[in-house]
């Protein structure tokens, strides 16, 4: 289909909109996106004409949402090209995904001296709950670093595996960078020494395809929140030899199958990981949304954001003083940023009044800040609707903000 | 001059400007005239927490009297410690316990920072306050 992207922002009603008077700019798309209005129609029609709990109820509407949840599975299941719908996990979004699996896998395959390696480009959402696994277990992170133009140095993961190492974990794409990983050669390297890898894949899969089958990666965690989806959802995929052998997460509904006070015994995949009532409102919208994304065309969406891209590098390294962090050769569409001697916060603060919608700070990656030895960036993410005349105007902010501070 | 007036003086500096980015401009202005903390203080224990850019605060008494030094690497920040030092050094500890910092909304910056520089404009003046706590016992009469 065509890439319409009048027609696409008439979607996004909330981008219409303005802040302080001005002409809402939302370049905050990796920390969060925003929901077509299908997304939002999808939760409307759920509690008005459907809402009851999911796997339990006889009745019409129970069957209804049980139908739907699963339908939106399948939907994932299909959207990452994985073997089986019982390998998609609905989650609260990567962090607990993440979390998940560090206890599960961590409790059955992790013991003392242990290595588990994990790169220097992480958000701290995949070092920490690594850290509090390894404290449990007495256990040892190592660290994969990258080089200064953001990309991970994987000629040094070879001497970093030992036969103690039991996991890789990395992101398939740098939140606070921008860097595409080279996953699939780390996976296949990993796979060569019989190492699983789990990949956070939070800022990857709105970007471009992900085929799990093809990627052959062990674990690969996503947040709904970032693909279009309302907050509080996402997925962890787990190939099922894994998700076999894993203990629960969490004890509660829905994820047993006979319980008395001497024993219990699980559900089946992937229920038995599902324990609760599930957001199954929002796995519903959640399935609408990757409906919507292969609607406009993942390929679509990456060549239009590979645009943005170009055009924005090219337009704000017009700005005197302004150093870009993270020049990988691949990259998403995050730009991140400093102007030589203005603080970060200072930036944000004037682009804020100014309706542009930046992040600034850290990015939840201190490591990486602390590898370029700067306090936070300025980043600015763009999405499939945003626009070049967008980046203009980001521009023209960038110049008031220099005009600011250095006069 | 009292912490009342003081506050009245800098409300009435800032009616002038009904645009954000000349408040903004001015906020910068006043980052200038901040009592900066003297290098050996700005250690870490002096870092106020909760303040998304770095601040130091540093307190003297001297006379029965606090007085403010500060610094940020933020620019907006500093301007908003320079206020704060303005309105609050030169006083006796109790004033400053006593004080109730309604320039704050007043001038429009509570409302017009986000939430986590809100917080740390609250943990400055926390820290503020703690100083002259601190002072005020410590200058207790013997009993």
């Amino acid at each position: 289909m065509d890439f319409d992207i009048k027609k696409i922002r008439n979607d996004f009603q909330i981008l219409s909109q303005q802040v302080y008077g001005k002409p809402l700019v939302y370049f905050d798309n990796a920390a969060t996106t925003q929901k077509p209005q299908c997304v939002i129609d999808k939760i409307t029609e759920f509690y008005q004409k459907y809402n009851a709990n999911v796997h339990r109820g006889v009745h019409f509407m129970s069957a209804k949402c049980t139908e739907a949840n699963e339908n939106a599975r399948n939907i994932v299941k299909n959207f990452i090209n994985a073997n089986h719908s019982h390998e998609i996990i609905f989650t609260h979004g990567t962090t607990e995904s993440i979390n998940l699996v560090a206890s599960s896998f961590g409790d059955r395959f992790i013991t003392k001296d242990d290595e588990i390696i994990i790169s220097e480009l992480e958000h701290h959402s995949n070092i920490v709950p690594w850290q509090l696994l390894c404290e449990r277990k007495q256990a040892k992170i190592k660290v994969l670093p990258f080089n200064d133009k953001g990309e991970l140095i994987i000629e040094n993961l070879e001497t970093l595996i030992s036969k103690k190492t039991k996991l890789i974990t990395l992101n398939h794409v740098s939140n606070s960078l921008g860097t595409i990983n080279p996953i699939k050669k780390i996976i296949e390297l990993a796979h060569s020494h019989n190492i699983p890898v789990f990949i956070d894949g939070a800022q990857g899969v709105q970007h471009q395809e992900v085929d799990v089958k093809e990627l052959d990666c062990d674990f690969y965690a996503f947040s709904g929140h970032k693909i279009f989806a309302p907050t509080g959802t996402g997925v962890l995929y787990g190939k099922e030899k894994w998700l076999e052998q894993m203990p629960p997460y969490q004890g509660g509904g829905d994820m047993i199958d006979i319980v008395t006070f001497e024993n219990t015994t699980y559900n089946e995949l992937p229920f038995k990981f599902e324990a609760g009532t599930p957001n199954y409102v929002g796995n519903i919208a959640f399935g609408k949304a990757l409906e919507y994304v292969n609607s406009i065309g993942i390929e679509n969406i990456a060549k239009h954001e590979k645009e943005l891209l170009d055009y924005g590098t090219k337009k704000i390294s017009q700005i005197e003083n302004l150093t870009i962090y993270g020049n990988a050769k691949n990259k998403t569409s995050v730009i991140s940023f400093l102007i030589n001697g203005i603080h970060p916060y200072d930036a944000g603060m004037i682009l804020d009044k100014l309706g542009i919608a930046v992040r600034t700070g850290h990015h939840c990656t201190q490591p990486v800040m602390d590898h370029f030895n700067i306090p936070g960036t300025v980043r600015a993410s763009f999405a499939f609707y945003n626009t070049t005349e967008e980046i203009d105007i980001l521009y023209e902010g960038l110049l008031k903000v220099v005009k600011m501070f250095n006069s | 001059m009292t912490i009342k007036n003081r506050q009245q003086e800098i409300i009435e500096e800032f009616e002038i400007y009904d645009d954000w980015m000349d408040k903004y401009s001015y906020l910068i202005e006043l980052s200038k005239d901040l009592p900066i903390i003297n290098d050996d203080a700005k250690k870490d224990e002096n870092l106020i927490n909760g303040c998304q850019s770095k601040v130091w605060l540093h307190a003297d008494f001297d006379d029965g009297k606090i007085y403010f030094t500060a610094d940020s690497d933020a620019i907006i920040t500093k301007g908003i410690i320079a206020l704060l030092v303005r309105v609050l050094s030169n006083s006796t500890p109790q004033e400053i316990i006593d004080a109730d910092l309604h320039f704050i909304n007043e001038i429009g910056l509570k409302e017009n920072l986000s939430p986590t520089r809100s917080n740390g404009l609250l943990s400055m003046v926390k820290q503020m306050k703690l100083y002259a706590i601190a002072y005020k016992t410590k200058n207790l009469p013997c009993l």
